[in-house]
């Protein structure tokens, strides 16, 4: 489990996170919501440790996180898989020294042992014969899958998924929400997906945060929110005339 | 004020650079593909600069002498002692400022536009070691092995052009080449060598590392690295200058 106590974060004048507290639990997608400027990718990177809290602490599994040194973070890092929004593919390595990569950082593997896991890992993601193609010669969506690949591939206590679907078609974005919601309770983890596709919502949401302008400003979970009489959340949810069409 | 946060940044950079490598066959591995991107792949413009400056410096200097009083043989010393002292270490060095330094300064840059060397540090990578540090150690390393072959190849030319041009004959040339040779300049081309190629090196490197923004920033930063690193090259030479050779 991440524990967020207190966040507040700003840059220059402007507030950007005002604080924050919230749990994301072990073995449930839970979910970031809010409109773009709303402070979620901010929060996501102070769970990760690239933006540094001005207050307040984040917990995993009762080990402080903001306040260690970059040498002391690097530890508990290695514990998480993330998921950035454009992939982050290294594209100077194929698929496959991709999704080796953190094994050959942090395991004794050998090379046999590591070509097992990458193909275990890249067949979770429904990719085969993929493994020597380089990131520019596929798809955004096997973009996608091979990031989660490597997330994945050594075998992470949390993962972070920021905005997977961006930039993908419906049925796609489905495949992935799926794919992370699938990974989630397989390996027991505990995941956070940044997104604002209501889609992804009410497909995997089984803990919700919704945050305006910065701050906390409703939690549920998939089945409730669809029936919230907060105003701002419902502007949100409501936000496509294909939402407003099938609300009439 | 500007600078001397550049300078304090560009320490901290190198303080978390110079750190043991997480994994050494990781980082040999990434050094054998530093050595070809940085040093092997640039033998080619090397030997092309170092034959025709050595021709240059050879006809320029022989043009030059007018005094009957001065033998030709003072041809090929000339030669030997400007492409040792100035022409390879130096010359080859601002060259390879323009290549090998856009070349780190916008391969790192674009990693971290792409959000690449974020994701090396959430994996709990240190990314400035992995990334600069077996680029510079590739440049310290492999540097010195192109400004001697540089060198070699300079003095070539400068014989070929006196033996074509027919203004020095093979004879003198090679005379004044062998005459009054000092171990100590080469010594000199091989210390400013491996300080020029940390200068390229890791100034590209810290360059590319904090480019902040997006396709723009990856070609500013790129053309910063080489006038940067130029500058300091020019800078470093006068004071290594200065404290080796007076």
């Amino acid at each position: 489990m991440i524990e967020v106590n207190g966040i507040h974060k700003s840059f220059a004048e402007r507030m950007v996170l005002d604080n924050i507290s919230t749990t994301f639990e072990k073995g449930k997608t839970n979910l970031i919501i809010g409109q773009s400027g709303s402070g979620k990718t901010v929060l996501m990177k102070c769970c990760i440790g690239l933006v540094d809290p001005d207050a307040g602490d984040i917990i995993y599994d009762n080990r402080p996180f903001s306040g260690l040194s970059e040498k002391r973070k690097q530890d508990i890092r290695k514990e998480m898989g993330v998921l950035f929004q454009g992939g982050a593919l290294f594209d100077s390595f194929t698929v496959e020294q991709n999704v080796m990569f953190p094994l050959n950082m942090f395991t004794t593997m050998s090379l046999e042992e590591k070509l097992d896991r990458v193909n275990f890992c890249l067949k979770r993601v429904n990719l085969v014969n993929v493994n020597n193609l380089f990131p520019s010669e596929i798809s955004g969506g096997m973009m996608k899958r091979v990031a989660i690949a490597r997330a994945i591939s050594n075998s992470p206590s949390y993962l972070f998924c920021d905005e997977p679907n961006s930039g993908l078609d419906p049925k796609t974005a489905e495949v992935i929400d799926e794919l992370i919601s699938e990974i989630t309770e397989e390996y027991n983890i505990t995941t956070v997906v940044n997104t604002h596709d209501m889609n992804s919502v009410l497909q995997i949401g089984q803990k919700i945060t919704f945050l305006y302008n910065g701050k906390l400003w409703w939690e549920g979970n998939k089945d409730t929110i669809l029936d919230t009489d907060n105003p701002e959340l419902k502007e949100f949810v409501f936000s496509t005339e294909l939402t407003r069409r099938l609300i009439k | 004020m500007l600078m001397i946060r550049m300078l304090g940044e560009y320490l901290l950079l190198m303080f978390s650079t110079f750190k043991r490598p997480d994994k050494g066959p990781v980082f040999r591995r990434q050094l054998m593909i530093e050595f070809i991107g940085l040093g092997v792949d640039s033998f080619g413009i090397v030997a092309i600069i170092s034959i025709f400056t050595g021709a240059i410096v050879a006809i320029q200097t022989a043009y030059n002498i007018d005094s009957p009083l001065i033998p030709l043989s003072m041809v090929g010393f000339t030669t030997r002692q400007m492409v040792i002292l100035e022409f390879s270490p130096t010359i080859i060095s601002l060259i390879l400022a323009g290549k090998v330094g856009s070349r780190i300064a916008s391969e790192i840059g674009t990693m971290r536009v792409t959000q690449q060397i974020d994701a090396l540090r959430v994996m709990g990578v240190n990314p400035a070691n992995y990334l600069i540090l077996p680029k510079i150690t590739a440049s310290i390393l492999f540097n010195p092995v192109l400004i001697t072959f540089s060198i070699v190849l300079g003095i070539f030319g400068g014989w070929g052009a006196c033996v074509v041009t027919d203004l020095v004959t093979s004879t003198d040339f090679i005379y004044g080449l062998r005459g009054w040779f000092e171990p100590f300049t080469v010594t000199y081309a091989m210390i400013k060598t491996v300080v020029f190629a940390f200068i390229i090196s890791s100034v590209s490197g810290f360059l590319g590392y904090n480019v902040q923004g997006g396709s723009i920033e990856v070609g500013r930063a790129s053309t910063k690295a080489v006038v940067y690193s130029s500058i300091l090259i020019i800078f470093f030479d006068l004071i290594l200058t200065q404290l080796l050779l007076i």
